[in-house]
């Protein structure tokens, strides 16, 4: 057996004829430091051959190996009652009651969406897929958080429209509902846009399975499709920052999908899982045959023996090297049992696929790779999946956020009078404005259980045969976390959770997605650090443990950051789904109650972005015990079924909330009347973006009732207004200020913004 | 009412159909394309999804599938057939109906409830409807623009084999309501003979008030009512 240290040692392994000499130009392509390839040696006891080096070079990435996040992400509460596997399997399970186990799981395609954004957020979606269904469970939802510049370049719409089309195209196609998510757009992203797709998968408790080799003797298979020469190194390129030439040079390492082999993969693996006659299961993903052999073996504590001359593939010559790191979609490793290798190739025989014996478990703890019985590699395995050295870097604030924040906004804040004209402006900013132009061209309703469609603030789909369902969200405020790195985290959470509140959902657990800049820059390190520190406050307050995600860091262009993104893709469980709540007012007459406070923080506004093009102040301050006095207060309301809406307060303040509560589906549109009478200046009241507030409505006969929880949470609410009907307008007054628009035209302001920018003659791609 | 869901590789609502059918208190059973024989059954359904992944054209490789030949000949002795979605486009394919569903005039896919209205309440698949009845039904679809020659249309019209029809809320067939450019606004025909029904709207999720719409189990119950024990 090896140790972390590799006392077990690597056997001597001649070099392979062709491969080139290991020097230290060609460890540094490999993504490797001096110290690194040290250790490298180290592990190995002798120099490694190149086919080694290319295996360390991916398993030691940052995107294998989390070498510059795993400290910090230690720091994560992982562990609650209902939690069944929390981080380092393929994804995150939670008991969701009634003997149904939940897996979710989030990841990022960040670099191969920005220079090839089809195929890159497709595969993207492939690859999330894959997490989950080898963990046993079936796809029951999608759910995607993306981040792309202004509109205002064709470049950023070409990326957009690939985008939208390549999630769309491939989860239609496997016939998984899309059910919400998240779409940004600020000039923070130009260069690099966020593209990160989540997965929930439903199971039966007993049907998990676990991506491990066990049982030595027992015999590896590669299934699904065959290793071609596409997306080899695509880890080590997601570990790198992008530039200029990044596009053209680095097309080949993006993967290319496949949704059609994906869905029979997705049915012969489910039907592979419950045949028994495999052990374990895992995807081809980042590093492909290299991480997924390593990764299992190492975590059975086992060896494995492969044979790369064994590997179906696509075309001839391809090298161990190459066979080892390709990136091709829509492949699996599995463990069969000794003597059912005839049961697995029988039943992907009968979705159309291949599978093939590639090796065997081992006792020797080695990563052993042979090209037709003579040995290519010889690695300790725990080393390579455990050994990856892992680093605390240097973190400082930058001065430049030091200055944003510090700015004075006084001057931003003296508009009264009528701001009908700044609503409206608001309301069609295409961060504000609906997203329906995106959802629509997902399919959102097959598998006949979508209780709640995306454009409210959570996707909900039922748990058939059962009164429960599963909520989900994915949120994250990059201008915020990027003014104050552990206030924005922690609102992230906070936002997450007030979202499944809002539908009536019980935050359960989270995953998340951390896009961030190059941690070796002291600021972007800090970022890193203060925002895995809110995130972590946030889920020991909320007890929303984080069951796995996805690290993407140097997302850089020519050496500028994105915000600071840490997506939380948070789940929750609704025990009765007649107790669903939606976003939309639904009867003239209802009484409006905010719960929580106006603060009237204006730092990271919309409204600054859209008035005054600037992203600068103190963002909104955040108190995690009054939130999560909020969430069980709205819980309760949607539990006793005293609610008709709810709908969180976020971008656009107030007035955007009342707004899209008004126009809900757009079919019908109300209005309200509301008055709010706060000790503020009328642009803080109706835009402000303070955290812990939800507006809700209610019957007004409901409303003591509601009014009634709220003060025994010790959360501040109040009757702000009425439902009223479409044609009595929608009119909101603070102080000496008002809005009085008509909902029909808030309507067309609010869906016919991002359709007409995309429609428009001049938005014909780049 | 025994109904044969048959299972296309990349067919993807055939689990949907089959819920649909136990749910009115049919029986469905799963066909694969690979199996042959359909004897026995009062109905057979051709379900939505990307079979074969839509690649050359959807349904083109599907209708070339070993079970097609006996859905065929199904079809031929009278018994019912309906296609939804992709089930639509392999009938088309196959000949079973006349005309063609090509890309949505917008070029994009579509995902969204629709409204139609039921032309013809006499067919044994919807019977339960009144004619003229307003329908909300989800869409999802990229290839629903029902096209075919100007013969074909007239007599469409003519023999009044247009079943479904889209329309605004209110039952009027404007362009506004049309999601895909079909050619008056057509959603569903059937066959001159009256056995053969294909459809782009998934009536098979507007089963439910959780799911937004129960619109579509008029279209189950009727075919429970019309063809239990049709087959012998």
């Amino acid at each position: 057996m090896s140790t972390a240290d590799g006392v077990a040692t690597a056997s001597r392994v001649p070099p392979r004829e062709g491969d080139p000499e290991i020097t230290p130009e060609l460890v540094a392509e490999h993504g490797l430091s001096v110290d690194e390839y040290e250790r490298v040696r180290k592990v190995m006891g002798r120099d490694p051959t190149f086919t080694e080096l290319g295996v360390f070079s991916a398993m030691w990435s940052e995107h294998c190996g989390y070498k510059n996040s795993k400290r910090l992400l230690r720091l994560l509460p992982t562990k609650a009652p209902w939690v069944i596997q929390g981080p380092g399997e393929n994804a995150g399970v939670i008991d969701v009651g009634d003997g149904y186990a939940l897996a979710f799981k989030i990841e990022s395609h960040n670099h191969p969406s920005a220079v090839e954004p089809y195929q890159g957020a497709a595969t993207g979606v492939g690859g999330i897929l894959r997490d989950i269904f080898t963990m046993g469970a079936r796809p029951v939802a999608v759910l995607d958080s993306l981040r792309f510049g202004d509109l205002d370049t064709p470049r950023v719409r070409y990326l957009f429209e690939g985008v939208v089309r390549g999630i769309g195209d491939y989860g239609n196609c496997m016939g998984i509902p899309n059910i919400g998510g998240e779409v940004v757009f600020d000039r923070g992203y130009e260069g690099n846009p966020i593209v990160n797709a989540m997965c929930l998968g439903l199971m039966k408790k007993e049907d998990l399975i676990t991506a491990s080799a066990t049982g030595v003797g027992n015999t590896l298979m590669a299934v699904g499709a065959r290793t071609g020469r596409d997306g080899i190194h695509g880890a080590t390129f997601a570990s790198e920052e992008l530039s200029d030439d990044s596009d053209e040079a680095s097309r080949p390492r993006v993967q290319v999908g496949d949704p059609f082999t994906e869905k029979l993969l997705l049915e012969a693996s489910l039907e592979l899982i419950k045949s028994g006659a495999i052990l374990g299961i895992q995807d081809m993903g980042a590093a492909g045959i290299t991480s997924s052999a390593s990764e299992m073996a190492g975590r059975a504590g086992n060896g494995v023996e492969i044979d790369m001359a064994l590997v179906p593939v696509r075309e001839e010559g391809m090298t161990p090297y190459e066979i080892l790191l390709s990136e091709s979609q829509e492949r699996m490793l599995v463990v069969a049992e000794k003597g059912r290798e005839d049961e697995v190739t029988r039943i992907l025989e009968k979705w159309e696929l291949e599978a093939a014996v590639i090796g065997t478990v081992t006792d020797d703890g080695l990563f052993r790779v042979l090209e037709g019985g003579q040995v290519v590699a010889d690695i300790p395995a725990l080393p390579l999946t455990d050994g990856c050295p892992t680093y605390e870097r240097e973190g400082v604030e930058g001065e430049e956020v030091q200055k944003l924040r510090a700015m004075d906004l006084t001057e931003h804040l003296i508009p009264e009078g009528d701001l009908t004209p700044t609503f409206l402006m608001l309301l069609g900013s295409p961060n504000v404005a609906s997203k329906r132009w995106v959802y629509e061209q997902y399919d959102t309703t097959v598998r006949t259980s979508t209780a709640i469609r995306p454009g409210g603030d959570a996707g909900v789909v039922r748990i058939r045969g059962t009164k429960r369902a599963v909520a989900a969200t994915a949120d994250c405020n990059g201008r915020f976390v990027y003014l104050s790195p552990r206030t924005g985290a922690k609102i992230a959470v906070a936002e997450a959770a007030r979202n499944l509140v809002c539908v009536g959902a019980l935050p359960t657990a989270i995953t998340n997605n951390l896009n961030f800049g190059n941690p070796l820059k002291p600021h972007i390190y800090f970022q890193l650090r203060e925002a895995v520190l809110g995130m972590a406050e946030a889920c020991e307050m909320f007890e929303t443990p984080v069951t796995g995600g996805n690290v993407s860091l140097f997302n850089e262009t020519d050496g500028r950051a994105i915000y600071p993104t840490p997506v939380i893709g948070m789940v929750g469980v609704v025990e009765d789904v007649d107790t669903l709540v939606q976003h939309a007012f639904r009867e003239p007459g209802d009484d409006i109650v905010l719960l929580g406070e106006n603060l009237g923080e204006m730092g990271g506004s919309e409204y600054l972005y859209v008035t005054a093009d600037l992203v600068a102040g103190e963002p909104p301050t955040v108190d995690l015990g009054a939130e999560r006095e909020l969430q069980q207060a709205v819980l309760r309301m949607a539990h006793e079924q005293l609610l008709r809406s709810a709908h969180d307060c976020s971008e656009g303040g107030i007035a955007c909330t009342l707004a899209e509560a008004a126009i809900g589906n757009g079919e019908q549109p109300l209005g309200v009347e509301v008055s709010l009478d706060d000790d503020l200046r009328p642009v803080q009241s109706l835009f402000a973006e303070s955290q812990g507030r939800i507006v809700v409505s209610c019957a007004p006969s409901s409303t003591d009732a509601v009014l009634a929880i709220a003060e025994e949470h010790g959360v501040r609410a109040r009757r702000i207004g009425q439902v009223k009907p479409g044609e009595e307008g929608f009119s909101v007054t603070a102080r000496d200020a008002s809005i009085a628009a008509d909902p029909k035209a808030m309507t067309a302001a609010y869906f016919g913004a991002i359709p007409g920018i995309m429609n428009a003659p001049s938005a014909t791609g780049a | 009412m025994k109904v044969a869901v048959v299972t296309f590789p990349g067919s993807n609502c055939d689990y949907d159909l089959y819920k649909a059918v136990q749910q009115v208190g049919g029986t469905p059973t799963f066909v694969w394309h690979r199996d042959r024989g359909l004897e026995g059954y009062d109905a057979v359904f051709l379900p939505g999804g990307f079979s074969y992944g839509d690649y050359l054209r959807p349904g083109a490789i599907a209708h070339l599938s070993p079970v097609m030949e006996d859905v065929i000949a199904f079809a031929r002795s009278g018994g019912p057939v309906l296609g939804i979605c992709n089930g639509f486009q392999v009938m088309c394919e196959a000949g079973l109906l006349p005309g063609a569903l090509v890309r949505n005039a917008e070029i994009k896919f579509r995902s969204h409830d629709i409204f139609v209205r039921v032309e013809r309440a006499d067919t044994p698949f919807t019977s339960h409807y009144e004619q003229g009845q307003v329908l909300r039904i989800p869409i999802a679809h990229g290839d629903g623009n029902y096209e075919a020659d100007e013969e074909t249309l007239r007599r469409l019209e003519g023999e009044n084999q247009i079943v479904f029809r889209y329309t605004d809320a209110a039952g009027e067939p404007t362009e506004a309501s049309n999601p895909n450019g079909s050619h008056a606004n057509i959603a569903g025909i059937v066959n001159a003979e009256g056995n053969v029904l294909g459809m782009m709207p998934h009536p098979e999720r507007a089963m439910e008030s959780v799911l937004g719409s129960t619109d579509g189990v008029g279209m189950f119950t009727s075919m429970l009512a019309n063809l239990s024990g049709a087959a012998g």
